[in-house]
This record gives C-alpha cells, structure tokens and sequence, in this order.
C-alpha cells in the first residue's frame, strides 16, 4: 500500500541533476572556476617537435628570460621518479629525454600569468637527432615494432573446425579512433602546504591513482597528497589517466617554488598530447552454414597504443571481450596485437575497446548476410547467445540473463522494421541518386573492471546533530548523473528528502584508494557502498530506539522524513537529536566490493563479468550517392538500464552516448601526417556531433519491464557505456545504402569512421569505376 | 587602457592590456566564470554572451572593443523582475538539457540570442526563403544551434528545452 507522505528524490524518480540550478546560472564551479590563492604561477609545457628522436641539446636560455618567467622545470627537477605511468610499467615520463611522439612533453614553464608562460614555451631551442617513426598500425606492423603490454588469446572450442565449414569469408576492417574533446580541458592546480603536502584541485576520473603518480614523482607517501575533484565538464575516459602528467607537473613546480601553480593547456595541445580512442585493424576469417549459423571465428586485433603502454592492455583485452558482441562462436580464436607507435598514447574512451571488439562481429554478420542474399536481422538473431550448448564466451563465461531476443523482436515490431526495410528496397530499386539504408543491431555489454580489485568502493556519510546528511564516496561527477543517483540512493535508505543529502566533492582525504569512476561501473559500486554505510547507521538507530522506547526491533521504521517507533512517530531531525544526545555514532564508512567475478588472463578462462547490458538501435539513413553526404533520418531505441534508478538521467546517458557513438563511426576523423603531426587538434577540424547531426526522429526508450538479475543496486543495471554502440546501426545503415548501387551483390565494407569521402569511394568501389 | 564594461546591470571600470579577449576580463578579472573557455578560438561556443541582445563568442573580441555595451552573460540571465529563473533556465532542467553542464552557459546565451534573432525575421541556412517569417521547427533550431558543441550530445533535452521556452511544441 502506497501511503500519502513519501519523499522527493526516492530511486526511480526523475529527480533532475543535482548541480542543475547551478549549471543554469553559471555557479556550477569547475576547477578552472576556483577563485585562485594569492600568488598563483601558471604553468606551460613545452612540447616535442618530431615523432621520434634524441634531444642533443636543449637551449632554454630564451625561455627563462622571457618576460614574467620565474622558472623552468625538467627532469632534472623531479624529486624521486621521473614517471608518471598509470599502471607500474614506468614507461610514461613526465618530462621525456628521448621523444616518442610529436607533441611530448620535453618541459615545463612557470610564469606570473598563463599568456606569459604560453608565449615562453616557444622560444626553447631544441636540436635533436631524428630517429625512424612508425605512426599506424600497418608502419609499425612493417617496422617489427613491439607490442607496448603482453596481448591476449582467447580460444575456445576448436579452431580447425574453420576448415571444415561449409563457407568462409576473410577480410580486413579498419575501425578509427577518436578524441574526447571533453568541453572542459585537463587543468590542474597545486596548492603546497607544511611538510610534504599538496592538495591538488583537478578534473580526473581517478583521484586515487592521481595522488598515487604525484606522490610517486615527488617521493613522499600518499598521505602527502590530497586530491579534489567537485565534478568534470566531461571526461568520457579522456581523464582516466590522462591527468596524471598534468598533476605532476602542477605539484613538482608547486613544491619546488612553494607557491600555487595552475596548469592548463590549450585545447589544440590538449588535443596533441592527450590520448585518444585506440584505433583498430581488425583481420578476420568467419566460417558458417547455409543457415548463417556461425561455425568457427578466428580474429587478429591490431591497436594503435602510441609510445606506451597507459591502459592497452585492459582496452585490447576488452576489444576481445567484445569481438563476440552477443553472437555464440562455436569454435573460436581470438588474438590481440597491442602495438607500439611513435604518436600520443591512446588511453580509455566510453567502451574502452568494446566498440571496436564489436563492430567487428557486426561487420562479419554484415558479410554472412550479403554472402546468402539474407536479411541481416535474420542472420544476428540465428546466432543470439541462448538454446542448448549455445551460451558459453570465447572468455569461458557463461551468457545467463541474455534478454536481446526479446529486446530486438520489440523494437522491429515497434518501429516496423520489417515494412520500413520493404519500403527502403523498393525504393532502392527505383535507381535515383539518393539511396536509403536501415539496419538494426543489438549490443552486449560486459560490466565490471576486467581488472577484479577495482570492484571495490568505499563511501562516508556523515548525519550531523540537526538531521542533516552529508554524502561522500569515491565516484567522480562528469555528468553522467553519478552524484544525483548515490543521493538518491540515500535519501531512499534513510527516508529523507534528497534536498537533505548534501553532496560533497570527492577526495582522497574521506575515501581512499578508489577506483577510477569508470567501466559504467560508478553508481553500482559507490551506490552499493552508500547503501552499506545507511545499513550500519540504521543498525544503530534501531537499537537506539529498541533500548530507549522499548520496542520490538521490527516496530522501528523510517519512512517519509519521519521515524516510527512502534505507535509513537517521532520527526527525523528530533530522533536524530535523541540519538545524539543519547551519544549514538552518527557517521559510517561503507564498503562493496563486486561478488561473484574472477578472471585468469593466463589461461583465458573466467567470469570477468558481473552481467552484461543489453540494447538495440533501428537507424534508417539517405545517401547522396554522387557526394557522400547523407543524414540520419530516424532512429529507434531500445534500451536495458534493468530497474532504473533515474529514469531521465539514464535516458539522457543513452541519447547522449549514441550521438557520440555516431560522432565516432561518421564525422570524427583522427588524422595524422608523414611526420606524425596530429592535423586534426580543433573543432575546425575535427568534426564534433552538432544539434543538426542528431537523427531527425529520435525516439528512445528504456526496456521497462527489464531488472537486473544480480542484486545490484534497485537491480539496476550500468548506462554510461553500453548505449555507445548502438550507433553501429548507422553504420550498417550507410553500408546497406551504398551496397545498394551493386544491387546488394557485395558487402558494402564501410570503414570507420565513415565520412562522406569514404561513403563516396565506397559507392564507386561498388560500381566498379575505382 | 581604460574601458567600461555594463555587465548583467553593472558598470564595471577596468585597465586591461587591448590584448586581452572579452572571456578573460571576465573570467580572470571581474571573476565572473559562468562564461567558460571550451577552444579559446570560436568554435566550441562554451563563452558565448550576449552584447547588445546579439550573442557572440567571448573569445573572439577583445574587451576593449567593447567600451559602453550592455553584456549579459549567464549570471545575468536569471536577473529577471523577479531575481528567478528566466523561461528557458527553467526549461533546461525540466527537459534535461545539460549533462556535465559546462556547454550550458554558452547553450542558454545562444539560445537566448537565437530566439531574438528569429523574432526580427533573419533567416537561417535552413530556412526555404528569406520572407522573415520563420516557425522553429526542429530544423531551423538544429541549424540555429549548430555553433553550440555539447560534447555530451544532450541535443534531445537542449532543443525540447529551447522549444519549450519559445512556445513551440515539446519534446520530439
Ligand atoms: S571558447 Fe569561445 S568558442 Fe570555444
Ligand atoms: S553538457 Fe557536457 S558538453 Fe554539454
């Protein structure tokens, strides 16, 4: 029975975000916005000049003397390690001594004002003797270039069975890359303190390791260092790790000069010496029958890393994860080729190798389905994880809540799939310029870290004497609705208004040794942690309330900003006063960590997945087959958040991740030239989804009816990253239009990103006149 | 050199080096950050303002070009009769218009913008002809919008948000 009071801000509500007053009045404050201590320095890095070289000398005597200048820092001027690697392997130096990509970061300037210490930076005087670059994978293939971390091998079943299969289809995918282009730029501000400490004030996915790398380079214990982070303007992956240098930097020239220094680079620089997408070859060879059942896979995954090894290894492994997207292989090898390349080091991006493990996959149902003349649909649903012996991953997981039958079979039925595709082909068949495509493709998504100890989270909560609620816990805030849906889940536990709940920024200093908020894993292990931390405070209120009004355990009950004591109702704010008088510890730390998950990479073999996501996508495109040009004209989603915690949050993550998504395969196109220069460092030329590149007719939808069937938190399910692939139906969709002009006789084999140009040498390819 | 800014109902009297862009006296020196630097070079849209009703990017005038205007930025938006939010705040929370948030200074400046130039008839790329009279479909407000990046594609909640505001019909 549903009683009059409740509260606002309960999980499942559409409770709106909760910086969203201050987004819309500018107040929101971000860490570039931080009114800046007196004497504040601004740093500036000086970047390489060539891809790949010795510095012979370096005459910086320009640079000190420029005008405003008060030091230069080196490597000289680290004071324990000159590294700041995220993973151990000490292979990323702060400052380098031999250059590894254009754009590296050689020094750093410290000046009274930003615009001094930029124009300073460009006066260093570097001679150095060039070395040999690889800047693609294929250069690198060519020049024997190592693999930048130990690469993977999945197998399962047996792979001769290729050999026996009554068809086999081999060919090549390139699968691009991708900036972050986060709107808020990497910044850092070091503020030194007594003895060895700093507190950093920085927009990173991961304070924890942040404080780790700095006190690393510094030479001091982790207590040292304290870092802070009250929300980011975006990091999609992009401040995962990539922050750590520029925290570095802040704080050796902070300590060093014992004055605040702020660092922040300019977008373009940002863009060149930040990491990016991995970039993938993917060479495959699928066998299957007449059916288009699939018999055997077997796929090599090369990746552009850059110059080290950041977080390849956990994103190629994951691009093999993913190479199955939700399809059973019966037979099946798997290989990953993470290799090393003289341009920046490519690091996590939203899906963090899924995307380009998946697409691939789609890419061979693409072709099984040319091959036969069938349906593509036809083709992925005969090979749905699920029915006798055909539930088991390449990774020896096995498939237990696949709900995509259900899922695809709704959204064709919903959004006409099978008339629409009718009616596309007819009118294909009319033969004009403008040619049309749709395509419905579904998305398996694997949540956890692959990484089993980053499962862990930790939270703290505070309920001072008034009632009022103070929440903090290890999880960063990018937008992603991370802060707003842990309130939500405490507001929910204690029975308050979320308006009760103060959210507070993360720090090192209230939970330690966090997890990067990343892998969509954010709310299901701080939520969980939150939750704990509730449990243990209702424990003790309960026994307060046992023991002072005398009742059973089970007559104490918080609902509605209210505690009910058996027959007696007591507000919560003057129960809480009680407890405190009644000296009641108020504060709890809470902890969760994921059960169930383990993963041996040695042998391959595991359950690296707590559960897996789901979703489908229907897109329907037009072509211009004489420019390339095209438009998406409509999309329909079908999406599996299990039970929501913030229905307009999640369906917000799952817009805003296809468009990005559809940013990646389309218009976003990484290039670099011979001298592994990055040519595309702005919005000029690097083409960002805009308001009008959105599909004309939107509509997405949350599968309501789905739950989780592992007990997360409310059974809800991860959002930030699953969503993402779904723009793969817009890639099919293109292909499906320009097959069109060979009459569907070859598989289209669009590579990505798939920009107007090469939608047009694609039609051409097709025609036969190129 | 010498030069008055009337920021949001204020006149503010400052020395600044002519170099100096019109987003950095305000950021760095009148300490209004609700203005953000996304590119520093006109194409993001993250510092647009309004001078003059007209919305233009911040990093691409110099301040001291702007002695005397009348520039609104978003803290000056909410300034209303009341002191509360204008329409289309208001209107950006309830349809989700925003997720990290740090385009949406810059998406309501614009939009704001936007709405008056469409009431005094300019037409868009989008637009069929130039007659002046133009109805905000999805269409002119994609293209009306296109020199605002959010890089976390909330496109969906920020055109419903602006439609609404502008009286045109919901979310589509
Ligand atoms: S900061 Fe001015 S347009 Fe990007
Ligand atoms: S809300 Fe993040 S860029 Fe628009």
């Amino acid at each position: 029975m549903k009683d009059e009071l409740s509260i606002t801000g309960a999980t499942g509500e559409a409770l709106p975000h909760d910086s969203a007053i201050k987004h819309v009045t500018g107040k929101a404050e971000y860490t570039d916005d931080i009114r800046e201590p007196a004497g504040t320095l601004h740093a500036y890095l000086g970047l390489s000049t060539i891809a790949h070289g010795k510095i012979e000398a370096l005459d910086l005597s320009a640079v000190k003397t420029a005008p405003g200048v008060i030091d230069v820092i080196g490597p000289a001027d680290v004071p324990a390690d000159n590294d700041c690697s995220a993973n151990g392997m000490h292979d990323e130096p702060i400052f380098a001594e031999t250059v590894e990509f254009l754009g590296q970061p050689i020094f750093a300037v410290v000046a009274e004002s930003r615009d001094q210490a930029r124009r300073a930076a460009q006066l260093a005087e570097v001679k150095y003797t060039e070395l040999p670059h690889a800047t693609n994978v294929m250069a690198a293939r060519e020049a024997g270039y190592p693999n930048v971390t130990s690469p993977l091998k999945l197998e399962r079943g047996d792979i001769t069975a290729m050999e026996a299969a009554p068809h086999r289809l081999k060919g090549t995918m390139v699968v691009g890359g991708q900036d972050h282009f986060y709107l808020e730029g990497q910044i850092a501000l070091a503020v030194p303190g007594e003895d060895e400490d700093v507190v950093i004030n920085t927009s990173t996915q991961h304070p924890s390791e942040v404080q780790h790398v700095v006190a690393h380079a510094l030479g001091v214990p982790s207590h040292s260092v304290v870092v802070n982070v009250r929300r980011m303007g975006g990091g999609f992956g992009g401040k995962e790790t990539q922050m750590n240098l520029f925290c570095c930097v802040a704080a050796i020239a902070a300590k060093k000069l014992n004055r605040p220094v702020k660092l922040r680079p300019d977008r373009d620089d940002d863009m060149t010496a930040t990491g990016k997408r991995h970039d993938f070859v993917v060479e495959y060879e699928v066998g299957f029958d007449d059916e288009g059942r699939i018999v055997a896979v077997e796929g090599d995954y090369f990746a552009r890393c850059g110059f080290c090894s950041d977080l390849s290894g956990p994103v190629t492994d994951r691009a093999l994860f993913h190479a199955d997207n939700a399809y059973f292989y019966p037979n099946v090898l798997l290989r990953s080729h993470p290799l090393k390349t003289n341009t920046v080091s490519n690091t996590a991006f939203r899906g963090f190798g899924g995307p380009q493990g998946l697409i691939a996959a789609e890419r061979m149902v693409e072709e099984i389905a040319y091959y036969l003349k069938r349906d593509p649909l036809e083709i992925r649903k005969l090979n749905f994880y699920g029915g006798e012996g055909r539930d088991l991953t390449p990774y020896h997981q096995t498939v237990e809540d696949n709900i995509l039958d259900r899922i695809t079979d709704e959204l064709a039925e919903s959004a006409s799939y099978k008339e629409r595709r009718e009616a596309v082909i007819a009118w294909n068949a009319r033969g004009g310029v403008i040619r049309k495509g749709i395509a419905l493709t579904p998305v398996k998504f694997g949540i956890s870290f692959t990484a089993t100890w980053f499962n862990q989270a930790g939270a703290l909560i505070h309920i001072y004497a008034d009632g009022s609620i103070h929440l903090n816990h290890g999880g960063t805030e990018m937008g992603q609705g991370l802060y707003t849906k842990v309130a939500q889940v405490v507001a929910d536990a204690l029975q308050v208004d979320a308006g009760l709940v103060k959210i507070t920024k993360t720090t090192t200093e209230k939970v330690p040794n966090t997890s990067a908020t990343a892998a969509s894993s954010g709310s299901d292990l701080n939520g969980m942690a939150a939750k704990d931390a509730c449990d243990q405070l209702i424990a003790r209120l309960r026994a307060f309330a046992v023991e002072k009004y005398g009742i059973a355990p089970e007559d104490f009950r918080l609902y509605a900003n209210r505690v009910h004591l058996g027959d007696t109702v007591v507000e919560w704010d003057a129960f809480i006063r009680e407890a405190y008088m009644a000296r009641v510890q108020l504060s709890a730390a809470g902890f969760y960590k994921t059960p169930k998950i383990h993963w041996d990479r040695e042998s391959g073999k595991g359950r690296p997945f707590y559960y897996f996501a789901y979703g489908a996508a229907l897109s329907e495109v037009s072509v211009d087959t004489l420019t390339g040009e095209y438009r998406v004209d409509r999309t329909d989603i079908l999406h599996d958040v299990g039970r929501s915690l913030n229905p307009a949050i999640d369906k917000g993550q799952v817009e805003g991740a296809f468009i990005q998504g559809m940013g990646w395969l389309t218009t976003e196109e990484l290039w670099w030239d011979d001298k592994g220069r990055l040519r595309t460092h702005a919005p000029s030329t690097y083409k960002i989804p805009l308001a009008s590149d959105r599909p004309r007719v939107f509509n997405v939808a949350l599968a309501d009816w789905a739950e989780n069937r592992e007990p997360t938190i409310k059974r809800s399910k991860a959002v930030g990253e699953p969503p993402f692939m779904l723009a793969v139906s817009v890639l099919e969709a293109l292909g499906m239009a320009v097959a069109s002009v060979a009459d569907y006789a070859e598989c289209p084999r669009l590579d990505t990103p798939a920009t107007p140009e090469r939608v047009l040498m694609a039609v051409e390819r097709l025609r036969g006149t190129r | 050199m010498q030069t008055t800014l009337s920021i949001n109902g204020t006149e503010h009297r400052l020395d600044l080096d002519t170099r100096v862009t019109l987003l950095d006296a305000l950021r760095d020196h009148l300490g209004l950050c609700g203005s953000k630097k996304g590119c520093d070079h006109g194409q993001c849209g993250a510092c647009t303002v309004l001078v003059g009703g007209r919305r233009i990017n911040a990093c691409l005038t110099l301040a001291v070009m702007h002695d005397g205007d009348e520039i609104t930025t978003v803290e000056g938006l909410a300034e209303g009769a009341d002191g509360g939010l204008s329409p289309l705040q208001r209107a950006f929370i309830t349809h989700d218009g925003f997720q990290c948030g740090y385009c949406t200074p810059g998406q309501l400046c614009s939009a704001t913008g936007m709405l008056g130039e469409l009431a005094e008839g300019w037409p868009s790329h989008a637009s069929a002809d130039l007659d002046g009279n133009y109805e905000l479909s999805q269409e002119e407000l994609s293209e009306r919008m296109s020199g605002n990046i959010c890089r976390c594609s909330c496109y969906p909640g920020i055109n419903a948000a602006i439609r609404d505001a502008a009286g045109a019909e919901g979310r589509k």
